[in-house]
């Protein structure tokens, strides 16, 4: 828990601009799929979780737009897209 | 932003990253009509290195750039740490050339660079409009025409796609293959903020001296790839950079931002941050593919640079992307220009981009080091060889209760046949880089 919150703390160090849609998302009916638990391993941000009744969620709030789920699981699963202009990270260092 | 649909342009780049800006800034430099599209709110903005940028190779494409350049440090110090679960053991170069200048790399961060680097190409005249995303391209005929930006058509001789690593553009256009994730790594820091008086005693460092150190073993979890730490003027660059395959193939299983803080916990990694503020975490992923991975990069009115071609390189002893950017960047401008003077903007026309980055340094090292990526992703490499090195350390440094072992026994217990036959197989491997 105490490292969850961890990386909570780092995500709210960076600067977000909110965008108007959500920029990544399960595909319908994906969400069970066992391919998109790779997510939840290989984002650095750590937004993809499991539910209960075993699916998969985001949140996209904190994305560092990396593309590493998009890479781990591919467009079958994923609806991936950059935020709009002007929104999403902005990297004051990088 | 306005619509521009009457004008068009010379060229127009898709991202502002270190490719699209060494294209502009060059093909500006000439009086060509560039437009930069840019989705971030400045150039840099999305951008992420571990990170070092090499001079030397690019240093003569843009010689006026560099005096005012925001670098941070010259490194004059390298170190690789190989890292056991409870023991390491760190090789340490200095050299004078690495304290002589012109200095052979200096570490950056590109959300300062960046933003310079693009003032530099408008100040040439390019025009940059940022928090724009491109969402499509014009195709008409099979020819690329043009961009859709927030609505509006935007239309040039040429697209030059440097929109990086996932490249969206040049996947429109035909040229990218499948990506598979075992060509790619993902790399994940955080920047920690020091005072420059400690940051310089804690690692040894006069002036703008900076020092480069990077982990391999227990520091990426036994997994392919590794840590590393860059000096910056009054930061650390600290951070990890893992294969995607490594982590949702290889045991242990372990979440990508845990490595991290393992890695941070380490009491070698304390040490070095301790008092540091953490001010900003940023992930980013690195196309490591190669040659083998690389799809076209041209096509009718189209040229692929930087990232969004794949132009990044991991040989172990160092991971290299950013030069690659910028050259070929330069030698897409080129291109551009070339293309211009014969007015032929198809594949034909454009083909001057390949035959450039063929005689230059881009693209023969992409062909000396082909193998790099299968020779490296060898999990003996980042499991058990650390700890066998941390061992036989141990052992030649213990002095027990009782009487020492002899030297040469202690090394041989751990060389076994098969240890060494494993060593000589290892060694094959790396004779193809």
């Amino acid at each position: 828990m105490s490292e969850v919150m961890g990386l909570k703390a780092k995500l709210g160090l960076d600067v977000f601009k909110e965008d108007n849609e959500f920029h990544i998302k399960i595909k319908e009916g994906q969400a069970k799929d066992v391919r998109l638990k790779k997510a939840i391993l290989v984002c650095p941000a750590g937004l993809y979780s499991e539910t209960e009744n075993g699916e998969v969620v985001i949140s996209v709030d904190g994305c560092l737009e990396c593309g590493t789920c998009l890479l781990a699981c591919g467009t079958e699963l994923l609806e991936w897209q950059y935020p709009s202009g002007g929104s999403g990270v902005q990297f004051r260092f990088g | 932003m306005e619509s521009q649909s009457n004008e068009k342009f010379d060229a127009i780049i898709v991202g502002g990253g270190l490719a699209g800006l060494a294209a502009a800034y060059t093909m500006a430099s000439t009086g060509l009509e560039v437009l930069v599209l840019e989705r971030g709110d400045y150039c840099g903005s999305k951008n992420v290195t571990g990170g070092r940028l090499y001079l030397n190779p690019i240093r003569e494409l843009f010689p006026d750039l560099w005096k005012k350049a925001p670098l941070e440090r010259y490194i004059a110090h390298e170190e690789v740490c190989i890292m056991g679960k409870e023991r390491s053991l760190t090789i340490r170069y200095d050299g004078s050339e690495l304290n002589q200048e012109p200095y052979q790399s200096y570490s950056i961060l590109r959300g300062k660079f960046d933003k310079w680097l693009a003032k530099q190409a408008e100040r040439k005249g390019a025009i940059l409009v940022t928090k724009s995303r491109v969402d499509d391209l014009i195709i008409e005929n099979g020819k690329v025409m043009g961009v859709m930006a927030g609505g509006d058509e935007l239309r040039a001789n040429v697209v030059i796609a440097c929109d990086g690593v996932l490249s969206f553009v040049a996947q429109r256009a035909g040229l990218r293959k499948p990506a598979q994730p075992k060509n790619f790594a993902v790399g994940f820091k955080e920047i920690i903020e020091l005072d420059r008086g400690v940051l310089e005693n804690r690692f040894n460092l006069e002036g703008d001296e900076g020092a480069a150190r990077l982990f391999m073993g227990d520091a990426s979890a036994g997994k392919f790839g590794g840590g590393f730490l860059y000096t910056n003027k009054e930061s650390i660059s600290l951070g990890i950079v893992v294969g995607i395959d490594a982590l949702t193939e290889e045991t242990p299983e372990i979440k990508a931002p845990e490595l991290l803080d393992k890695f941070k916990q380490r009491p070698e990694i304390l040490k070095l941050i301790k008092g540091g503020e953490t001010v900003e975490y940023s992930a980013h992923v690195i196309p490591e593919g190669g040659l083998k991975a690389m799809g076209k990069l041209y096509g009718d009115g189209i040229l692929v640079a930087g990232d969004a071609a794949g132009f990044s390189m991991n040989i172990g002893v160092t991971v290299r992307g950013m030069e690659y950017a910028m050259a070929s960047g330069y030698y897409a401008a080129q291109a551009v220009i070339e293309a211009k003077k014969q007015n032929d903007f198809t594949q034909t026309g454009l083909a001057t981009y390949e035959t450039l980055l063929k005689n230059s340094f881009v693209m023969q090292d992409f062909n000396s080091f082909k193998e790099s990526l299968e020779v490296l992703e060898y999990p003996r490499l980042f499991q058990h060889y650390p700890e066998l090195a941390g061992n036989i350390m141990k052992d030649l440094y213990e002095v027990p209760a009782g009487p020492k072992a002899k030297l040469f026994p202690t090394i041989k217990k751990y060389m076994s046949m098969r240890e060494m036959w494993s060593m000589v197989q290892l060694g094959r491997r790396m004779m193809k880089i």
